[in-house]
């Protein structure tokens, strides 16, 4: 993706508070959404995601800080808000009783602006043989997929969606986010809460770590890996003489160890890897086993906060 | 008011999926119908056909207590669609709550007209309509003033915090409020301080419109009635769009 800075941010969170009697909810939470992007609020449960999305979306009232998206407020504004943000939340439900095609007329008839095709957005998500089934007939993924189809039948130009793949099969969560990527590609902007560090590692852009109410950072996710943890590490299983010193010699790395036979080579050099390929190949090294290991969201998480996510 | 139309009927529909809905609203008026025309002939004492309470008491008390069922159904929904999270979804749309207030309203009145007929059907043997007083009369002073009382119910349930508790509420304020209505004993028969009360609450003005066209009377001899009983709707409407709790 293209250098944030040039792109139009069209959420923008600065210092925003909120306090349910004497627990507060999110103490200080600051970043921008860009245009055309996909961005995670990404956290543990608890953290205050839901929260900080559903003041950015309306429903809910800050206490404190300023919030704009696409220029307006969203409370103050919300009539004009409204018809141009599609919204999942994490816990909704239907008239049990309704169908599916039901619910499509009902939100598109909510509407100025022309609807989606309805008919295609269910195709697409997979609900076309549900059309006629009413609401507490769906399963789990169905009714989290049926939420989808109606967050994006106003066409809206940000969609949230709200920890959108919890309790559903890893299959399932695969495709929501390809249809997630797919919001992208139809030039949405996507705001998405997740507390699932792969979720977040593979489907945003951009992702801001949230933790007890205070967003702690943002960033891409490869950038925040190497901002966090920058430590490397490269496994090498090698019989050939000299391999420590010889590993030992290669910049940026600060350690070798040798452990059941694989030596273990660590530094803070981003082309490690590259480096130590360079090095078995430059010495003729016989080489039976080699793995890079590279730190992920999760490994962040816990150099941020100095607890791990699934605490 | 954008999807008022769209969501009224939706909502009749889904209403009417419910078992106890449809059963409730179509089958026991039915029910009551063809059971009072089998009994019609055999039990009906010629003595209470041509009763006072017949002639005048029962209609309008049956028409009472379809306002009341309407309002506290109106509350039932309003606090079931809250808890199960179904309003916190719509929040996030266009749509305002007094476009779900009369989605219900309208709704309600079409129950409550359904259920008239048949019971109008279903009374005939025994309620003969007054000289002079039309169905529609009668039936337009039932509706009017359900769907004024309608909003009282909206605004009550921005106070129910959970479907359990909307009937129980509901009850609560709604049968003292009928109890000195004037539909058992005539407001006049009160003590002052009651009769005051009494004339600030909308029940007794429904029910001296419903009793007054019963009976006879023209609509204009009950403005009076009619304007209190939009008052009620105008200030329960401005209140409930205020205090509205989404979840």
């Amino acid at each position: 993706m293209s250098e944030p800075t040039s792109r139009r941010a069209v959420i923008k969170v600065d210092g925003l508070r909120k306090t349910y009697g004497s627990l507060v909810a999110v103490a200080n939470a600051s970043f921008e959404v860009l245009k055309g992007e996909i961005f995670g609020l990404v956290g543990p449960n608890g953290a205050g995601k839901t929260t900080t999305m559903e003041c950015v979306e309306g429903v809910r009232r800050a206490d404190g800080g300023t919030i704009a998206v696409l220029d307006l407020d969203p409370l103050r504004d919300a009539a004009q808000l409204q018809p141009r943000i599609g919204v999942q939340l994490q816990q909704s439900h239907l008239q049990k009783r309704i169908t599916v095609r039901e619910a499509m007329h009902l939100w598109a008839a909510l509407y100025d602006r022309p609807a989606a095709d309805g008919d295609r957005l269910l195709a697409q998500l997979g609900l076309a043989e549900k059309r006629d089934a009413w609401f507490m007939t769906l399963s789990g993924g169905q009714q989290q997929r049926l939420f989808i189809a109606l967050a994006l039948v106003n066409e809206p130009d940000v969609v949230f969606l709200d920890e959108l793949t919890t309790g559903l099969d890893p299959q399932a969560r695969r495709a929501i986010w390809d249809l997630v990527r797919g919001i992208r590609e139809r030039g949405k902007t996507v705001f998405l809460t997740t507390h699932l560090m792969e979720e977040a590692e593979r489907l945003c852009d951009r992702v801001a770590i949230m933790d007890s109410g205070r967003v702690i950072d943002v960033d891409t996710p490869a950038r925040l890996v190497s901002r966090h943890c920058p430590d490397r590490l490269v496994v090498v299983a090698t019989d050939a003489a000299d391999a420590a010193i010889r590993f030992g010699s290669i910049p940026g790395v600060s350690r070798v160890n040798l452990v059941d036979g694989r030596y273990e080579i660590e530094g803070q050099n981003d082309d490690l890897t590259t480096a130590v390929i360079q090095c078995v190949s430059a010495h003729g090294m016989r080489v039976s086993d080699f793995r890079a290991v590279t730190p992920t969201l999760e490994d962040v998480f816990l150099a941020l906060t100095g607890h791990s996510i699934r605490d | 008011m954008r999807g008022l139309w769209h969501l009224a009927w939706l909502e009749l529909k889904v209403f009417l999926r419910e078992p106890m809905g449809a059963f409730g609203t179509l089958a026991v008026p039915a029910l009551v119908f063809f059971g009072a025309n089998l009994a019609g002939t055999s039990i009906a004492p010629q003595r209470f056909a041509g009763s006072e309470f017949a002639r005048t008491g029962l209609p309008v008390l049956a028409a009472t207590f379809m306002t009341i069922t309407a309002v506290l159904s109106l509350m039932t929904i309003i606090a079931i669609y809250r808890e199960g999270g179904i309003l916190k979804r719509l929040r996030a749309t266009p749509l305002r709550p007094l476009t779900i207030l009369m989605a219900h309203v309208l709704v309600k009145l079409a129950l409550t007209a359904v259920t008239l007929v048949v019971l109008a059907l279903a009374g005939r043997r025994f309620v003969a309509l007054p000289e002079g007083v039309s169905m529609v009369s009668f039936g337009a002073a039932l509706l009017y003033a359900t769907a004024c009382l309608l909003s009282l119910g909206f605004l009550l349930a921005s106070f129910v915090p959970t479907a359990r508790f909307a009937q129980p509420l509901g009850a609560l304020v709604l049968y003292p409020m009928v109890g000195v209505s004037g539909l058992f004993v005539p407001v006049e028969a009160f003590p002052p301080m009651l009769q005051r009360i009494a004339q600030v609450l909308p029940f007794t003005h429904a029910v001296s419109l419903m009793q007054g066209i019963w009976l006879g009377q023209p609509w204009t001899t009950h403005l009076g009635d009619v304007a209190a009983l939009f008052a009620t709707a105008v200030v329960c409407s401005a209140l409930a769009s205020r205090v509205f709790r989404w979840e």
